[in-house]
């Protein structure tokens, strides 16, 4: 069984879909090179005419990719900073998503937004750590945010091959994680993994924080039953099988490194307890309203959600139902 | 091909001129709702540019856009009836007068984020002919988005990928009632300039004078040469869009105004045919739009349950919104 990183599994997807598909092609800035250590060996692989270093014109190249979809590619855009998605909202939202509906049908946008490192790296503070994939989601832009290798893999693979733009969300947190798979494979969109049964209460964690959630419910094992949930697509969010967990075990915590204020925990608290009469109130763990991560390590670490946080919230979430 | 047909080119105009005066009126009847940015003084630009181009090529329109769209070959009824938010309108309704747009004839939008065709277009071409297509791009833009850094960043790349694309901007000398002078600082020509794309300055009351910068623009961009800027000097003869019907905004002076009518592309392309080849034209295109109006207003309109119908390509479906 081979062991495979995240990264790698990344890189992997890459290279399968720029072989299997002559349409589908890469672009953004030093992605010949591999700064990010993603694209590593693609450029030698494929050229330089389909894998593309751009300059630093994001809004453009975002654009141009659009454009290249209209024609009939599949571009494929790194991103090495989550906040250059702020930068190309304007293009990702207004144009590639909108188009399809504002043509009455008559085109379809492809283009996939990869963003390996999202969330805070340690020390890059205010400007290189956000983790924005909220934002993509309450617009309705196709949101994943893989939390293993396999995933990581198979859910790159379909968005690529999807019809609408995806973003992905590649959180740093778990670039480095490691696991042994069988199997490659594409994961469809909008299906959560359960990674752990349990009969007492259902933890949703996003992305890297699903290693924290896997951690935390094993120190409280002996006190708690944990279920964890891991949506991997917050849009289109598999609400089915979320739903069907909290109706077995009847209360509900959300961990999210996004900011407090209209994240993806209120959206998937807010869609649970519409189908769902909980034990307890819902918990949710996130970054704090607004935040801006600080340098300082310590500070860093300080305004994302945590192990002990989340553990608290769990025995908080037994308590008010006992 | 450039089609030098002066007949065809002052159909074109016509067209375009007549289409936009029902269009108006179909404003002030209640039949387009949201109203219009009229093309009207500016059909010269769009007509003799669309006249330069191959069934291959395409381009990219603005929200002052109807005119690219009928240039490059829509039919009027089915423009009409966008306009007119009909399911019988060439994007079903979803579109309407800003977005209007027909892209099996090469009309990849019709954009009404100032600036932001440029760099889609580059991107479609550069797409195109990775496929193998000899295709040529035009990106229509007014002269408001020479200070749109994404346009600027687009003429970067299309210089830089020598990707053939047409840049023409219609000078009509506001950007809504911002003058020229007041927010160009430079020249629009002297953007181009700062990235090695040629540019040249035309009459753009002069529909063959477009014509003819444009398919030398075009001969050259196909025979390997890269991106080029057309600067077409215009005036819109009407207002930046119809609410000024309604509320009358003082930034013009009248004897501008006056001015800037006198030099009108229709006239001066039809004064090129013959009296019995004009009246011959004219009353094909009252026909035309007579059949458009009538096609565009008895249409049925789109079912409220399929407002989000075609918002995503994949068949994905979105959460409805009630409680």
């Amino acid at each position: 069984m081979p062991r495979l990183s995240y990264r790698r599994a990344l890189t992997r997807a890459l290279g399968d879909e720029l072989a299997r598909d002559e349409a589908v092609f890469l672009l953004g800035e030093d992605v010949q090179v591999g700064a990010s250590l993603v694209t590593t060996g693609l450029a030698k692989r494929f050229g330089t005419e389909r894998v593309r270093d751009t300059p630093l014109s994001e809004q453009a190249f975002t654009s141009f990719a659009t454009g290249a979809a209209l024609a009939g590619l599949r571009p494929v855009i790194e991103f090495q900073i989550p906040s250059l998605l702020f930068l190309v909202f304007e293009q990702i939202v207004n144009h590639a998503h909108k188009f399809p509906l504002m043509t009455g049908g008559q085109c379809s946008v492809p283009v996939t937004y990869l963003v390996p490192g999202s969330g805070s790296r340690t020390g890059w503070a205010g400007q290189h750590s956000d983790h924005p994939y909220s934002l993509f989601a309450h617009v309705g832009v196709v949101t994943v945010v893989p939390a293993t290798p396999a995933d990581a893999y198979g859910l790159l693979v379909t968005a690529i091959r999807h019809d609408d733009p995806v973003v992905v969300f590649a959180p740093a947190g778990a670039m480095d994680v490691r696991a042994d798979v069988d199997d490659l494979t594409p994961v469809p969109l909008g299906r959560g993994r359960i990674h752990r049964f349990g009969d007492d209460v259902t933890v949703v964690a996003i992305g890297h924080l699903v290693h924290d959630a896997l951690a935390v419910a094993e120190e409280v094992a002996d006190q708690v039953s944990v279920e964890v949930f891991d949506p991997r697509t917050l849009y289109p969010f598999d609400i089915d099988g979320l739903a069907e967990s909290v109706a077995r075990t009847g209360r509900l915590v959300v961990l999210d490194d996004g900011n407090r204020s209209c994240g993806m925990a209120a959206e998937i608290i807010a869609s649970v307890v519409e189908r769902v009469r909980l034990l307890a109130p819902p918990r949710r763990v996130t970054r704090p309203d607004g935040a801006v991560l600080p340098f300082a390590p310590a500070l860093d670490r300080a305004v994302q959600p945590g192990r002990a946080q989340l553990a608290t919230a769990i025995h908080l979430t037994m308590k008010d139902s006992s | 091909m450039t089609d030098a047909d002066p007949v065809r080119l002052y159909r074109t105009v016509r067209l375009i001129r007549r289409f936009e005066e029902r269009a108006v009126e179909l404003v002030h009847g209640g039949q387009i709702v949201g109203g219009v940015h009229p093309y009207l003084g500016q059909e010269g630009i769009a007509a003799g540019v669309c006249a330069a181009l191959d069934a291959d090529d395409v381009l990219a329109g603005t929200h002052r856009g109807h005119g690219h769209v009928l240039a490059r070959g829509a039919d009027p009824a089915r423009m009409l009836a966008e306009l007119c938010g009909r399911v019988t309108g060439l994007n079903a309704g979803r579109g309407g007068s800003m977005h209007a747009a027909d892209l099996s004839i090469g009309v990849l939008g019709a954009n009404a984020i100032v600036g932001a065709s440029g760099a889609i277009i580059t991107g479609a071409v550069w797409a195109y002919r990775r496929q193998g297509r000899d295709t040529v791009g035009v990106s229509f833009f007014g002269d408001g988005a020479v200070n749109e850094g994404m346009l600027l960043e687009a003429f970067n790349l299309a210089a830089l990928w020598r990707v053939p694309v047409l840049f023409v901007c219609e000078n009509n000398g506001y950007a809504t009632t911002m003058p020229v002078a007041g927010a160009v600082a430079g020249s629009i020509a002297g953007r181009a300039a700062a990235f090695d794309i040629p540019a040249v300055q035309v009459d753009g009351q002069d529909p063959e004078t477009v014509r003819v910068a444009a398919a030398a623009a075009v001969d050259r961009m196909r025979a390997g040469g890269g991106p080029e800027l057309i600067e077409a000097r215009t005036y819109r003869f009407d207002v930046h869009h119809t609410f000024e019907h309604a509320v009358r905004l003082d930034y013009r002076p009248p004897d501008e105004v006056t001015r800037g009518r006198a030099r009108d592309p229709v006239r001066i392309q039809g004064e090129r045919l013959t009296d019995t080849d004009r009246a011959a034209v004219d009353a094909e295109v009252e026909a035309t739009l007579d059949a458009a109006v009538r096609f565009a207003v008895s249409s049925p309109e789109p079912d409220p349950a399929d407002a989000l119908t075609y918002l995503y390509a994949s068949g994905l479906t979105a959460r409805a919104g009630g409680g």
